[in-house]
This record gives structure tokens, C-alpha cells and sequence, in this order.
């Protein structure tokens, strides 16, 4: 008698997502060398900054929003690197490249992964941020609660990706700069110029265009990023 | 007999340069606000346009290497041949117009730079596509024409999303001189020559280099395959 074996159940694609993401998370949890790498890189950067144009209140309310992203941009470099070559060690990225689950769940945990890492940074670093700057937003500050969220998610979102491509170049800590970079810019330019808009409050922006941007490369480069990430993933 | 039609056409390439030169610097009049300044513009805006379209011969290869990289690898080897020499060749254009371009705006903008749409757009154009060849170099093996072909579809996104946010932003760039209005185009005749001579010659040293170049990455290619069946075979 025949028996039929039922093949085991796969899980569904937000399970999948659930289960890559507390794997991250615990893995961060245990060594947390992530997360103080950043936090302490980005508090460098704050500092030589401040410490180079010396600002007045004036001033660091135009150059301070360049300043916020560009640490973020610097700090979350070295933790998007360390999220693949994690998975290098005891080859488990090629494991993961056998599983017969969707691979796009795998990038999307990376990102909200990530995302969650770099969220906490800006977090602990925003009180810093505005003391050294002597800040005070003369526009909507509770955009900025739309605006760096929003930023983020384009820097993570593509360097998660990108470094998914470069982990297989032979220097691979230079080489995801070199192509992200380039590609963030729009993203740069966007976000710098929306938290500028709302600390100086000139109302030179009434219609959010800016907002409106970055959420629209958010939009286009996720799209994009899940469409191409099994080609990187697979590229052979 | 073969060099010798190369070595004719490559002479021909070099005398319509030459004549595309004489045409803007001696017979071109002098423009009434800017001088001789002016005349730099029919190098800096020949070499922008056609930089585009190698840019765009470049994106458009990229996508057929990666349809075709499954279902038919010795067409997406000649699709990455072409991408990979576009880019290089875009890049020598693109260098040209970003050198130029200074160049006329200190004396008549009384900068050397701003960050405006096209400027932006076209440093941006620069940067993605020295950041491509460098991913080719830096990433060893059959896996480095995909994600050279994936960073090229990544770029070619970023450069409308800049064009536009520089839109909204601010513009210091002339308008258009073709298609900019009802005021736009050269009335000038002999500029007009002077600068569709100097759109072909340019075309035509940047073909001629596209295929010298696509057909050492050719050959380059083949090599390769022999060495590889060479090491399969055990010899």
C-alpha cells in the first residue's frame, strides 16, 4: 500500500521574514558589536564636526541636517558589512541559498534588521546632536519623525542590498562605500534638504516636496532591490 | 587589406576632427555677449550628448546580459562586451563635458561650479559609472558581469530621480538650445555647421573607439573561455 507523504509545510512568506529577523536580532543581542560600533563612530563624527566649524546657531541649523545623515550614512557602512560576512562564516549563506523559501524574505529581515540597528543609533544620538548643535527647529519638528525614518529606510535598504553584492569582491569593506555612495545621493540630497527646510523653518518647501521624494525612491529602489536581489544572490 | 581599411578610416577620423576644429575656431563668427568663449560649446555640448548615449547604449546592454545570461550566454557574453565598452567610452565623454564646462562658466557665470540639474546630474552620471568599472575590477569571475549589469540598472534609476529633484530645486544651466522654447535653435548658419560638423566627428571618433574597444573585450573573452576548457580538459 502506497502511502502518500504529505510534503512538509512550508511556512508563509511573513513567517519567513519573523524567523530571519529574530535570528538578526538575537544574533546583535548576543554580541552587540554592531550597534556599539555605530553608535560610537557616529558620536565621532558629531564631535569632528562640531569641533571643525565651531557653528553658531544660525549656521549649524543649515549644516546640521547635512551633518545627521552624513554620520548615519559613515556609521551604518561598517554594521551593513558586518550583516552578510556574518553569514559567511561557517557557510551560511550558502545554506540559506538552498533553502527552497523565498529569498526576498531573507533581504527583507536584513533590512528591517538593519533598519531597527540604525533607528536605535539615531535615537541614542539625537540628544547629543541637538546639545553640540544648540539646536531648535524653527518648522515642523515632528516632520523630522517622517522625514529620517523615511531616509533611513533608502541608506538600509540599498546598502543591505549592495553589500549582498559586494561580499563577493575580494575587499569587500572598501567596495560597498564605492557603489552605494554614488547611488544614495539622491537620498542624501532629499533628506539633507528636508531636515534643513525644518530647522530653519524658511517655508521654502510648503508643498513637502521633498518628503515627497524620498518616499518615492524608497518606493522605486525596494521595488527594484526585491526584484534583482535573487539575481545577486544567485550570480554565478 | 583588413589594416589597411582600418588604418584609412582611423586617418578619415582624424581629418574630420580636424575639420570639425577648423570649423568652430576659425569659421564659426565670434557669439555678440560672450566671445570666444562661446566656441568651447561645440565641444562641451557634442561630448554630452553623446556620452548619454553611450550611457544609454551601456543600461540597455546590461539588461539584455541579464535576460539573456540563462537562456543564451554566448549573446549576453557579446551584450556584456558592449556594456563594459559604453561605459568606458561614456566615460572619457562625460569627462570631457565635466572638464569643459568649468571651464566656460568661470568667465561667464564668474563660477566654477553650482549645483544645478544638469551639472548634478551629469557628476552623478560620472560617478556611478566610475563606480561600475571599478566593481569590475574589483570582483573576480563569471559573477562580476552580473552585478556590474544589476549596479549599471541601479544607476540608470538615480539619474531621472536627480534630474527632477534639481528641477524643483534650483537651475543656473542655459535652457536648452534645442527644443527650449520658441526663442531656442542656432539662427546662425555657420554655427550651425560649426556644430553639427563637430557632432559628427565626435560620433564618429567615439564609434570608432566603441569598436576597437568592444573587439579587444571580444578577443579578451575568448581567451578566457579557451583557458578555462584548457583547465577542464586537465592539460
Amino acid at each position: 500500500m502506497a502511502v502518500a507523504i504529505a510534503p512538509p509545510e512550508q511556512p508563509g512568506w511573513f513567517h519567513l521574514v519573523g524567523i530571519h529577523l529574530r535570528k538578526d536580532l538575537r544574533i546583535e543581542w548576543r554580541s552587540r558589536e554592531a550597534i556599539h560600533s555605530m553608535i560610537f563612530f557616529a558620536l565621532l563624527v558629531v564631535v569632528l564636526f562640531s569641533m571643525a566649524f565651531d557653528p553658531t546657531a544660525a549656521a549649524s541649523r543649515e549644516i546640521a541636517g547635512g551633518v545627521l545623515c552624513v554620520a548615519t550614512l559613515f556609521a551604518s557602512v561598517s554594521a551593513l558589512n558586518q550583516a552578510w560576512s556574518r553569514e559567511i562564516r561557517h557557510d551560511v549563506l550558502d545554506a540559506l541559498r538552498m533553502t527552497p523559501a523565498d529569498r526576498s524574505a531573507i533581504f527583507v529581515a536584513k533590512v528591517l534588521a538593519n533598519f531597527f540597528f540604525v533607528t536605535v543609533v539615531q535615537a541614542l544620538l539625537a540628544p547629543v546632536f541637538f546639545i553640540f548643535y544648540n539646536l531648535r527647529p524653527l518648522g515642523n519638528g515632528w516632520l523630522l519623525l517622517a522625514i529620517v525614518p523615511l531616509g533611513t529606510w533608502a541608506l538600509v535598504a540599498n546598502g543591505t542590498f549592495f553589500a549582498a553584492l559586494s561580499i563577493r569582491s575580494r575587499n569587500r569593506e572598501l567596495l560597498l562605500p564605492l557603489i552605494l555612495f554614488p547611488i544614495f545621493l539622491p537620498a542624501l540630497l532629499a533628506m539633507v534638504l528636508a531636515v534643513k527646510t525644518i530647522l530653519t523653518g524658511d517655508g521654502s518647501d510648503p508643498h513637502l516636496l521633498w518628503l515627497k521624494m524620498l518616499a518615492g525612491y524608497d518606493i522605486i529602489f525596494m521595488t527594484v532591490s526585491l526584484l534583482l536581489f535573487d539575481t545577486v544572490l544567485h550570480a554565478e | 587589406m583588413k589594416k589597411l581599411w582600418i588604418g584609412l578610416g582611423m586617418v578619415a577620423v582624424a581629418a574630420l576632427m580636424l575639420w570639425g576644429f577648423h570649423q568652430a575656431i576659425d569659421v564659426a563668427p565670434t557669439e555678440a555677449t560672450m566671445g570666444d568663449v562661446q566656441r568651447i560649446f561645440y565641444y562641451h555640448v557634442p561630448n554630452a550628448m553623446l556620452s548619454f548615449l553611450f550611457f544609454a547604449v551601456s543600461f540597455v546592454a546590461s539588461i539584455l546580459f541579464l535576460a539573456w545570461r540563462n537562456t543564451a550566454p554566448a549573446r549576453a557574453q557579446a551584450a556584456d562586451a558592449w556594456a563594459l565598452a559604453s561605459a568606458e567610452v561614456g566615460v572619457v565623454f562625460c569627462s570631457v563635458v565635466l572638464i569643459t564646462g568649468p571651464l566656460w562658466a568661470r568667465p561667464v557665470w564668474g563660477i566654477w561650479w553650482t549645483w544645478d540639474a544638469r551639472l548634478t546630474t551629469t557628476l552623478l552620471l560620472w560617478l556611478i559609472y566610475v563606480s561600475y568599472l571599478l566593481l569590475r575590477r574589483f570582483v573576480e569571475g563569471a559573477q562580476m558581469q552580473t552585478l556590474a549589469a544589476v549596479v549599471s540598472v541601479f544607476g540608470a534609476l538615480d539619474v531621472p530621480i536627480v534630474y527632477m529633484a534639481n528641477r524643483w530645486w534650483r537651475t543656473q544651466h542655459p535652457a536648452p538650445v534645442f527644443g527650449g522654447g520658441p526663442d531656442s535653435g542656432i539662427k546662425d548658419p555657420t554655427m550651425l555647421a560649426a556644430f553639427g560638423w563637430n557632432v559628427l566627428a565626435w560620433a564618429v571618433w567615439g564609434l570608432m573607439l566603441l569598436a576597437f574597444r568592444v573587439h579587444v573585450e571580444r578577443r579578451n573573452q575568448q581567451i578566457q573561455l579557451k583557458a578555462s576548457k584548457a583547465a577542464l580538459a586537465g592539460r
